[in-house]
């Protein structure tokens, strides 16, 4: 509300408390308290969790860590979900270009549609995901009868787990460019055209740098989902040891194998691949805040 | 007028249509064919039916504790100062970053009877229906701080002062000026917290010991009708998570725009 603007832009600064306690905070013993049960919640549920597959994983020294994670089938794990991964992003980036360039430059008529699309795979369950590719693609499924006949396998094969990570990382790059560039506008490429530049030379030179840490945010999502997803793949896998388990998959088969030293070797890979992933995002959240969209900045 | 729109729309369309609506579309048609007659008569199955029942109670239960948690943590760390405060709030996405059979092994672990938390309790956590609990709460957190955040940073401070000067308590001020602003914002993190843990399979699998009748989750009987070739009992429970879930939020959202529409304003 424009007044209340005024108020603040009014009043002038608060000055500190001193002697008194201000009246907008809670008595120091309740603000220890609530510090106190918050931090305690946040350390029973969400690093207990990340300490104890680090734990699990050197239960038996470093050497029978390397050792457990030198296995054939878990390396072909990574090289799959290398594959996979290095297909599913890329596509995912052109895709999230195409359209935030679409959405955010131009008006038409079914765009609001399209973002509501654009969001609907996280409001799927990741086993309905890759449920979804069974239904089309499966033996039962509507060109189950097909593929057969011309000898394609999609389900319980690469091409499968390639679609359901599609899927399930769609939103990610798409949704940090969107507001972005809407915040944008389209000025700075009015100028670069009016210049002479051509349109891709515009892209590259102009919209391109002006998003980048935006782009780099969310290719980090989606890489990191892409690379730990389970409930879509896991559908879609058929877990055929060394053909089509990415590495999630392979984390279960070691754990239900009861080689639960090799699990969490493997689960440790996984998770320093999370943490990493955490301290660049959080990093590119406080360096590059006011080149991010604004619910990113902190 | 910048270039290129035909190309982009034409190419966002045609994947958007290609990856999302024709795998959505089988879901559909299928869903269409069996028809609600045969779909009511496949949820009351017992084992199906408990199975939705468990992890929709489990789910609303969790997003509850989160709803309390979330808010909590999301207060201390607007509106307190302390140490490591940025490495805290770094910390609250990691059920996001941390992939969730990763988390579901090791939740496993820890409240398995002889793990760190599951050997000093007097009764059984992991592969109880309690332990489905643990894990729903596990990857539910984020979703409830990250919405109420940004709500309480650009809180004005001017109406607690207001309230303050009015001669109300702190402790009036909040419960009567602070969390009835907080409320819609608190039902979004709530709605998404429910509605990531109704679909949560990763996580939870691992520690729910899966005991048909007692904790089985609604997706792990998808995948398990689904390797036994039974499409169209697969279908049958996602329609019934996807109609069920749908009602819940209806729900909520109603419940939410009550609660702005009472106080008038517009976040």
């Amino acid at each position: 509300m424009p007044t209340d603007l005024a108020i603040a832009a009014l009043s002038p600064a608060r000055p500190k408390p001193a002697l008194f306690t201000s009246p907008v905070t809670e008595a120091p013993i309740t603000r220890a308290l609530v510090i106190a049960v918050s931090l305690a919640f946040l350390a029973a549920v969400l690093l207990l969790p990340l300490l104890a597959v680090f734990t699990e994983a050197f239960r038996g020294g470093v050497a029978k860590y390397f050792e457990s994670l030198d296995d054939p089938d878990t390396w072909s794990a990574i090289k799959l979900t290398l594959i996979v991964t290095a297909i599913a992003v890329p596509l995912n980036v052109v895709f999230g270009l195409a359209a935030s360039w679409a959405i955010a430059k131009f008006d038409f008529r079914g765009k609001s549609i399209m973002v509501t699309l654009i969001d609907l795979p996280f409001s799927v369950s990741p086993v309905v995901s890759g449920m979804c590719y069974v239904l089309l693609f499966g033996a039962q499924g509507y060109f189950g009868k097909y593929l057969d006949s011309i000898n394609l396998q999609i389900i319980f094969a690469t091409p499968g787990l390639v679609l359901a990570t599609i899927f399930v990382t769609f939103p990610f790059v798409a949704r940090e460019l969107i507001p972005l560039m809407q915040e944008q506008g389209s000025t700075e490429e009015e100028a670069a055209l009016s210049l002479g530049a051509g349109g891709w030379r515009t892209f590259w030179s102009v919209t391109l740098p002006n998003v980048r840490w935006a782009l780099l945010y969310g290719v980090l999502l989606s890489n990191a989902r892409a690379m730990g997803e389970f409930g879509a793949v896991s559908v879609v896998s058929g877990h055929l040891r060394g053909l089509t388990n990415t590495v999630p998959l392979q984390v279960e088969i070691l754990y239900n194998d009861y080689n639960f030293v090799a699990a969490f070797a493997v689960a440790s890979v996984l998770a320093s691949l999370g943490l990493v992933t955490l301290v660049i995002k959080s990093g590119l959240e406080w360096r590059f805040a006011d080149q991010l969209s604004a619910s990113r900045r902190r | 007028m910048l270039p290129g729109f035909g190309l982009a729309l034409g190419f966002s369309w045609f994947y958007l249509t290609l990856m999302i609506l024709l795998p959505l579309a089988a879901v559909v048609l299928w869903t269409a064919s069996l028809g609600p007659a045969r779909i009511l008569q496949i949820a009351s199955d017992p084992r199906i039916f408990l199975a939705l029942r468990l992890s929709f109670g489990l789910s609303l239960a969790a997003a509850a504790v989160n709803a309390v948690f979330g808010l909590l943590l999301a207060w201390t760390l607007t509106r307190y100062d302390f140490p490591g405060r940025r490495l805290v709030d770094a910390a609250v996405d990691l059920p996001f970053a941390l992939p969730t059979a990763v988390a579901g092994i090791a939740l496993a672990a820890i409240y398995a009877p002889n793990g760190w938390v599951g050997s000093i309790v007097p009764f059984k956590i992991a592969f109880t229906p309690l332990g489905i609990f643990v894990a729903l709460v596990f990857i539910g957190l984020p979703f409830v701080v990250r919405t109420v955040q940004p709500v309480l940073s650009d809180l004005d401070q001017g109406l607690e002062e207001a309230a303050a000067t009015l001669g109300a308590n702190r402790a009036t001020t909040i419960f009567k000026v602070v969390l009835p602003t907080l409320t819609p914002a608190l039902l979004t993190g709530f709605a998404l917290a429910f509605a990531r843990a109704v679909g949560e399979y990763g996580s939870v699998i691992f520690i729910a010991g899966n005991i048909p009748y007692v904790s089985e989750i609604a997706p792990l009987l998808i995948i398990m009708r689904l390797e036994e070739f039974d499409y169209g009992s697969a279908t049958a429970v996602a329609t019934m998570m996807l109609t069920l879930s749908f009602a819940v939020l209806l729900f909520v959202n109603l419940v939410e725009a009550w609660s702005r529409k009472r106080l008038g304003h517009a976040y």
